[in-house]
């Protein structure tokens, strides 16, 4: 049984999060010693992965100093970036491996814990088959990482089940490139955006989730850029748009599909590009016609005469660029709102030139490069199809294996804890993921936890979800092991080790290297290093579309990253693509695919008449698990909000401050209110970081989309309550993991 | 560094504090952040504002200090005061028309901006404008700033006091100088700024 096993304040006490102040030496003390090296390196908070200098002395990261010569960024950073150097000295660190007793957990040895996990595996996979194993992994785990978690599950395992937390992120961007370009990448390196004329952004809150492409933003403008921006909430980037289109929660395709009922409409497609370039534009022109601006209007909240002002902008305009992220891709039609986005671009021939084209602001920390080598549930490295026999068939002769013995293609990331609360899967073992905080439906999420046989976790600090498990294996920062990861560019970039674990804690890779030797698979993972694991990588991607065979570290280092493809040693990479006017599908051409309108999969109703949408603030990344341990960026944004609209505001009597109870068809929560004008007086925002009672995701619903498998986590229908008081965490001391020590001289 | 000079821009602002942490890193004075940092009106708008010292041509800290504690230096950086003379008066507190030196009471002594003269002295960028993602703080050259479409003023108008800063403020194309006073913009009193003796 998985239940936690003591109280949860007595974890929380142990373990933290404790938010941390300073840095290890102190302020005064010994971190003021100079640095013995600065290690150039990489942030691990978000896909821009922007370059950074890390001080170190004595084996531990004691501070950063910019890099201002690395050309994504220039020595800029986010508050996160800033602060990311705290976490090796952290207090909360795991130094050993722990091992589940009535009594909490105790630390062990490796070989004991090692062991017993291998045993424990195998013992579920002798009882229940091979697929009553599941492997969860993570798009902040550097490449080298997510392609051995791959081939751990498929050739130490031989289960079917690995998927991991960029379904959370980036799929249904990555299937609509698939589906429209046939491959999944940002096709444009981010310089591009300086030379767009108009950049719409839809559904992103670049200032808090992507700070950096601000600057790009800005610099478009200076030169005459125009910016369009599509959001229900005035994120911080609106005060400089040009045109901004406040879209009622889930339906941004209804809106695209008005854009291009205007543009064809009025005769501003590019026929020339469209005929030579692409296929199904006649049926995607037909899908329209019914999108007059009237219609789309009333579906989206937006102005018919702003939507007629975008569609000619965007039409007129000879340089193009439409920025995504999470706003439309996280829903139960994430795949075709990207779709219907991307058509625009091709009906107006944007793709393919400096300056034109599509692009997915990648979220998490290796992004785009954690979901290209083998860690999603259907694909196999270098981008390939699991299905495809040639794949197998090249895959499993890198690997020493028959492609017979490659299993199929397993449950998505959901599907798996899905799987697991039905009794299908018995044992998962999970690294740098926290499904109790970030997959939806958090109650459903826990009692599927409780029901596992065997749940192992590899993580270095213990997240609310390793509560749960039977055995945590401390494992490695971004900083302690080398590797490569990639950025939403398509830049592959070098990640650098700066120390090494602290304590016992050990390389992630060393920990699944053991295990498989003790499931009787050594001969499979003969790695010493992760450069080992990396020439294996750049084999396996050879001839696939994410093709690395031609990067190396020192390639990577003498060019300040090298972007995929880079088929050999002497290519220079691919900046952007489809320069050749071709896509990575066999017929070459640019795909229009259909959109076909549909409800969200927990609609607004009379009981629960509001749109709830969720998503981050500046100062913390994902689940929390790092960012909750940093004093400073818990101060920022210490709990949990609930942006409201004083219109909506006052029909419930809600002032600024007060306590709101939220109730959606799942779960409620109740937090405070902050009245803001900046969000439609339909809709609600909470952010998402935070565990148990201060998790947003105890409301959010399991509807995924049917192609990428991605959560609603942007529409779902909610009912409001002003509540009597603060609620039971906001009186605990330890509750909400804000036992702060005092901080020097705070300004 | 030769050549460069300090903007800010609260319209190109999104809020992050990114300069508020960083400035904490700096080795001049660890632990404690220089940075002024607001949320105007957060009910109303997402808009925020950072700003480091202006360092003033006449520094009204240094005018009201009894103790001749706040020197500039001839580069025009104005600096914390010296430890040994600052009674803790905060006289410059009350006094600076930006609001900008605190006192820090452990210390017993006001503490500012100083541009990150360690960093700026040895050819690198103050902290700040180094990391700042959005181009609210930036540290480059004229020729690099007259590209942006806004434009620098260092003239202030306080009531009758002319202020002339070292640090610009970007303000709209059409602007010379910032007044914070109505009558500044109106007609009828539209001889009165900028033309007071001081």
């Amino acid at each position: 049984m998985a239940k936690a096993p003591v109280s949860l304040e007595s974890l929380l006490d142990r373990f933290g999060p404790h938010p941390a102040y300073t840095p290890p030496g102190g302020w005064q003390d010994e971190s003021r010693n100079p640095a013995e090296r600065l290690v150039k390196t990489h942030c691990c908070f978000c896909g821009q992965q922007c370059g950074i200098q890390l001080k170190v002395r004595r084996n531990q990261v004691i501070g950063f100093e910019p890099w201002e010569e690395f050309p994504f960024n220039h020595g800029m950073l986010c508050p996160k970036g800033v602060k990311r150097y705290m976490q090796g000295g952290h207090p909360d660190r795991l130094l050993d491996p722990l091992m589940r007793i009535p009594q909490g957990f105790r630390t062990a040895t490796w070989d004991e814990s090692l062991d017993f996990t291998a045993n424990r595996l195998k013992e579920v996979q002798e009882k229940y088959g091979k697929d009553s194993v599941a492997i969860y992994g993570g798009a902040s785990l550097i490449s080298e990482k997510s392609y051995l978690l791959g081939k751990f599950a498929r050739v130490a395992l031989g289960t079917r089940h690995i998927d991991y937390n960029g379904r959370l992120c980036m799929v249904s961007a990555g299937t609509a490139y698939k589906l429209a370009f046939g491959v999944d990448r940002s096709p444009l390196p981010w310089a591009d955006i300086l030379k767009a004329q108009v950049v719409l952004v839809a559904g992103a809150n670049v200032a808090e989730c992507a700070p950096i492409t601000t600057d790009y933003l800005w610099r478009c403008r200076d030169a005459g850029g125009k910016l369009i921006i599509i959001d229900p909430r005035m994120t911080p980037i609106c005060r400089n748009a040009d045109v901004y289109l406040p879209v009622r929660p889930g339906t941004d395709m209804a809106l695209y599909m008005g854009l291009l009922h205007v543009i064809l409409r009025d005769g501003l497609e590019r026929r020339d590009f469209i005929a030579t370039h692409t296929t199904g534009f006649e049926q995607v022109a037909e899908s329209v016609r019914a999108w007059d601006p009237r219609t789309a209007a009333e579906k989206t909240g937006v102005p018919p005469e702003s939507i007629e002002r975008v569609a000619h902008l965007f039409a007129k305009a000879d340089r193009v660029i439409a920025l995504h992220a999470r706003g439309v891709e996280h829903q139960s039609k994430g795949v075709e709102n990207c779709l219907a986005l991307i058509n625009l671009c091709l009906a107006t021939g944007n793709i393919g030139r400096e300056g034109a084209g599509c692009a997915m602001i990648t979220g998490q920390g290796n992004g785009q490069g954690g979901r290209e080598h083998g860690q999603k549930c259907d694909q196999l490295p270098g981008q390939r199809s699991i299905n495809d026999p040639e794949a197998r068939a090249h895959t499993a002769k890198v690997w020493g294996i028959s492609p017979d013995e490659i299993p199929q293609a397993g449950y998505s990331a959901v599907e798996i804890m899905e799987a697991i609360h039905r009794g299908e899967i018995k044992a998962l073992l999970s690294c740098c993921f926290n499904p109790l905080v970030s997959l939806p439906d958090a109650k459903f999420t826990q009692e599927a936890l409780e029901k596992l046989e065997f749940f192992g976790v590899v993580d270095f600090f213990m997240s609310e979800t390793a509560h749960h498990a039977d055995v945590v294996l401390a494992g490695s920062l971004q900083e302690e092991e080398e590797g490569i990861g990639c950025t939403n560019e398509g830049r592959v970039i070098h990640i650098q080790k700066a120390v090494d674990p602290p304590g016992n804690a050990k390389g992630d890779s060393w920990i699944y290297v053991e295990l498989a030797k003790r499931l009787g698979k050594g001969r499979f993972f003969p790695y010493t290093s992760t450069r080992g694991i990396y020439d294996e990588l750049r084999e396996a991607s050879r001839g696939g579309h994410a093709d690395y065979y031609g990067i190396t570290y020192e390639k990577i280092d003498k060019n300040m990253g090298i972007f995929w493809p880079c088929p050999s040693l002497d290519h220079p990479g691919t900046p952007r693509l489809f320069e050749d006017g071709r896509s990575f599908h066999p017929d070459g051409k640019h795909h229009f695919l259909v959109t076909e309108w549909r409800e969200s999969g927990d609609p607004v109703s009379v009981e629960f008449p509001i749109y709830l949408t969720t998503g981050r603030v500046v100062s913390q990344y994902l689940s929390g698990t790092q960012t909750r341990r940093i004093g400073v960026l818990v101060d920022q944004y210490p709990n949990p909000r609930l942006e409201i609209h004083p219109r909506l505001a006052e029909q419930y009597q809600i002032n600024d401050g007060d306590w709101v109870t939220v109730t959606s068809r799942r779960n409620d929560m109740t937090l405070q209110a902050m009245v803001v004008k900046t969000i439609r007086p339909d809709t609600v925002f909470i952010p998402y970081h935070w565990a148990g009672k201060r998790s947003a995701n105890r409301l959010t619903h399991r509807t995924l989309d049917p192609r990428s498998k991605i959560p609603e986590f942007k529409v779902s229908a909610c009912q409001l309550k002003k509540a009597e008081g603060p609620p039971d965490w906001a009186l605990a001391s330890n509750g909400n993991g804000n036992k702060s020590e005092p901080r020097r001289g705070k300004a | 560094m030769h050549g460069y000079e300090f903007y800010v821009d609260p319209s190109r602002c999104i809020g992050c504090q990114s300069c508020v942490e960083a400035c904490v890193e700096c080795e001049t004075h660890r632990g404690m952040s220089m940075i002024n940092f607001d949320f105007i009106d957060r009910q109303g708008t997402t808009a925020t504002a950072a700003y480091v010292c202006w360092h003033c041509e006449e520094p009204t800290c240094a005018m009201v200090c009894p103790a001749d504690a706040i020197k500039k230096g001839d580069d025009g950086i104005v600096h914390s005061s010296l430890k040994p003379r600052c009674i803790g008066c905060s006289n410059c507190v009350l006094a600076c028309p930006f609001g900008i030196p605190k006192i820090f009471p452990e210390y017993e002594q006001m503490m500012k901006c100083d541009m990150c003269y360690d960093r700026t002295s040895v050819g690198k960028k103050p902290m700040c404008a180094t990391v700042c993602p959005s181009q609210a703080l930036s540290y480059v050259r004229p020729e690099e700033i007259a590209k942006r479409r806004e434009k620098p003023t260092n003239v202030f108008q306080f009531g009758n006091q002319k202020i002339v800063t070292r640090v610009h403020m970007m303000v709209p194309a059409e602007t010379d100088a910032v007044s914070l006073d109505v009558l500044d913009y109106m007609w009828e009193e539209s001889y009165v700024a900028f033309s007071q003796p001081q």
